[in-house]
């Protein structure tokens, strides 16, 4: 390892290493952040998820959107699988099927960053345990 | 560093190896190799959580999973169904002892939402032994400010206006010290960290020192920077190896990466570190007995002035911090003075780390804001009593605090407020009691502890504090007197006036503060000769519920002293004059007819 000479060096190399721990750093404030779930279970992985969950991600990286991509147990949908729910802050999850990698990408740029609605979109038909009061 | 899209955090602190979680860190690299995957899962040994009650810890980012209690046998199951296939393990989740639901994720846990984490920001997140960790999350970055943007006049000055008190006990302004330290002229000065932790139940500089060892190091030199020292020393006992270990391993890596050493990015200031090993001793923590010893020399205090920033260490100008006092330093400086004076209370800013233990379901290591309220502490991040027993009292401040009762549980804590009740911050131990605990036993434990740990150089320490034991032990024996409250109280109050050293001037305020909080519980020992807590065997009084008594005449058979009498297939009755306390009639009655106050 070369020495750090500067402050510069160190700005640097601290740029350089960052990358790594932006994972920990974004789960700390999830809620404020882009959420995305994988539908991961064995239809799920089958049918493609663990490859559009790296494309999520790498995606993700690429357009600068600070989010969290955690993997889900089976939603259900196993006639649309790999699903995935997406959930920007201050809206609705929305819940997308039979998405391959070109569909993620797709995700990532027109609904996450620009806001606009695509095809493939699940009507949620039921209420999860946590939101019932 | 590579892009894993999951982190699994296992904690590597003492408490947690203790229940191998090293094990389960070797378990769940192998069952990711088993599994393959390599590429999506990383497991990283960090710091503590502070959730010491039940560790092993294993966090699992980014969906902030908290398993707790973690077995080395549960590693195939973690990787093979979360990892793998992301449902989480149930039976491993944190249950609420309230609602006895399984919590899925940290940021819902009542232990951590009422926490603020500046002192403890890296444990529990990074890699201690892991330098590229602590400098991703902008670690060496305040040192880096300091030397290129501010003279150490303008650094003292910062530190100075973002109110930061000494964490170590006294609550003494750190930039206040620093600035003393810096306006006395030398050739050579020294910074030391205190690591010295001595009160029985404390361990947040273990902690710190294990889990985020590069935040001192680099405190430590923007100390140096600011009073004109280029050496520092950690006196730190020789019983805490792993943070030894890690500290070294640091040091080691900044020397390597050169952030100490000659030079320090390239701006001409030079600091090295050294450690000294102490011996365990209590008084080694006051700062003059510290220096004694790092000189080779007896662990003994010294009458202050001179204080250690005239003349310290060799008779250099020294600057002691403790190890949360450093701590907080790099994050003052990165996020700015105001930023920290905007937390906490009026005199009392930022945060300080309780190490909670105890009757409390929740032991572990916690970080609030100055000014919560033991309540919210003990009932809300503690998670309450144990087994539904009723609060009693609060022992703050080690040996050298008092204790706190029902009546202070909703005042605001900071250094202040807690001298005012009769007690002290002291370095942020916290032992919660129950109506069980005997308050006159408590006072005597901490005495027990004082006398031990007396250097022995003054009279009013070293022969006070043994007397003050004496009368305790005689007044737990069911052998004091109301004059004997007196003389306790008459002679803690000398002790405090005379003695030499912090110590000695503290010891007596275990039994002050419960003379003054639980005089019945005292009164009861002496006149009655009754431990409401049952908790003084000699002061046990054994009866016979008459109801109950079959006659079956075991317990006569059992009484060692002939003190039961009674008719065959009669009630019995126990002579309470000849009864020695011995228990033997309680543990041979099968019918529950023998009733012991």
């Amino acid at each position: 390892m070369n020495k750090i000479k500067s402050l510069d060096d160190l700005r640097k190399m601290k740029q350089s290493l960052e990358h790594g721990m932006t994972i920990r750093e974004n789960s700390n404030s999830p809620e404020s952040l882009v959420q995305i779930r994988v539908a991961m279970a064995t239809c799920g992985i089958a049918a493609g998820a663990r490859t559009v969950m790296n494309t999520l991600i790498e995606k993700l990286e690429k357009e600068k959107i600070p989010a969290v991509v955690t993997q889900g147990g089976c939603m259900g949908y196993c006639y649309a699988e790999p699903t995935i729910e997406v959930k920007v802050p201050g809206k609705d999850p929305v819940v997308f099927g039979k998405v391959d990698s070109a569909v993620a990408e797709d995700i990532v740029v027109k609904y996450i960053k620009n806001g606009e609605l695509i095809d493939g979109i699940i009507p949620v038909n039921y209420q999860s345990i946590n939101e019932q009061k | 560093m590579a892009q894993y899209k999951m982190h699994l955090l296992v904690c590597g602190g003492t408490g947690c190896r203790a229940s191998q979680s090293e094990e389960v860190v070797a378990n769940l690299i192998t069952e990711i190799k088993k599994q393959g995957l390599e590429n999506d899962a990383q497991v990283v040994t960090t710091g503590c959580f502070g959730f010491c009650e039940k560790g092993p810890i294993v966090k699992i980012i980014p969906d902030n999973t908290f398993y707790t209690q973690v077995t080395p046998e549960d590693c195939a199951e973690i990787i093979s169904e979360h990892v793998l296939k992301g449902r989480r393990v149930h039976r491993l989740l944190y249950e609420d002892p309230e609602t006895l639901k399984h919590i899925e994720d940290s940021k819902h846990m009542g232990f951590y939402q009422k926490q603020i984490r500046i002192a403890l920001r890296n444990c529990g997140f990074i890699d201690p032994e892991n330098i590229d960790e602590y400098i991703a999350r902008d670690g060496y970055a305040a040192i880096g400010k300091v030397l290129t943007e501010m003279t150490p006049a303008e650094a003292v000055d910062l530190l100075k206006k973002s109110g930061l008190r000494g964490r170590g006990g006294g609550g003494f302004p750190t930039g206040l010290k620093w600035e003393i330290a810096a306006s006395n002229k030398s050739d050579e000065k020294y910074v030391v960290c205190n690591a010295d932790e001595g009160d029985p139940g404390a361990f947040m500089d273990r902690s710190i020192l294990e889990g985020d060892s590069h935040s001192i190091i680099e405190a430590m030199a923007i100390c140096g920077y600011c009073i004109g020292a280029s050496n520092g020393l950690v006196y730190i006992r020789a019983e805490y190896p792993l943070a030894i270990k890690r500290l070294q391993i640091a040091i080691e890596q900044a020397k390597e990466y050169g952030l100490l050493g000659d030079n320090i990015l390239g701006t001409g200031f030079s600091f090295n570190i050294e450690l000294k090993y102490g011996a365990g001793a209590f008084v080694c923590g006051e700062e003059t007995a510290l220096i004694h010893s790092m000189e080779g020399l007896r662990g003994e205090p010294t009458v202050k002035p001179p204080f250690p920033a005239e003349k310290g260490y060799l008779g250099k100008p020294t600057n002691v911090n403790n190890v949360e006092t450093f701590a907080n330093v790099p994050v003052i400086f990165l996020k700015g003075a105001e930023w920290f004076s905007s937390i906490g209370t009026e005199k009392s800013k930022g945060t300080k780390v309780f190490a909670l233990a105890g009757k409390i379901n929740n032991v572990g290591l916690i970080e609030v804001p100055m000014g919560i309220t033991l309540r919210e502490v003990i009932f809300e991040i503690g998670g309450g009593i144990k087994d539904g027993k009723k609060f009693k009292a609060v022992q703050t401040g080690g040996p050298s605090g008092g204790c706190l009762t029902e009546k202070h549980l909703d005042t605001p804590i900071d250094f202040d407020n807690l001298v005012a009740a009769g007690s002290m911050m002291g370095s942020g131990g916290m032992i919660v009691m129950d109506e069980d605990d005997c308050m006159v036993s408590i006072a005597k434990f901490y005495l027990e502890f004082t006398v031990e740990e007396s250097c022995g150089k003054c009279a009013p320490c070293r022969i006070g504090n043994k007397r003050l034991h004496e009368l305790l032990e005689k007044i737990c024996d069911g052998k004091g007197t109301e004059d004997d409250l007196e003389h306790l109280k008459n002679l803690s109050n000398v002790i405090k006036d005379t003695s030499l050293c912090g110590l000695g001037q503290t010891s007596p305020n275990p039994v002050l503060s419960t003379l003054e909080h639980f005089y019945d519980e005292y009164l009861a020992h002496v006149k009655e000769r009754v431990c409401t807590a049952g908790k003084c065997k000699a002061l046990k009084l054994y009866t016979i519920i008459a109801d109950k008594c079959t006659g079956c005449t075991a317990c006569t058979r059992a009484c060692p002293v002939a003190a039961i009498t009674g008719e065959k297939r009669q009630p019995h009755v126990i002579d309470v004059d000849k009864c020695i306390r011995c228990g033997a009639c309680y543990d041979k009655c099968k019918f529950s007819a023998i009733y012991v106050q």
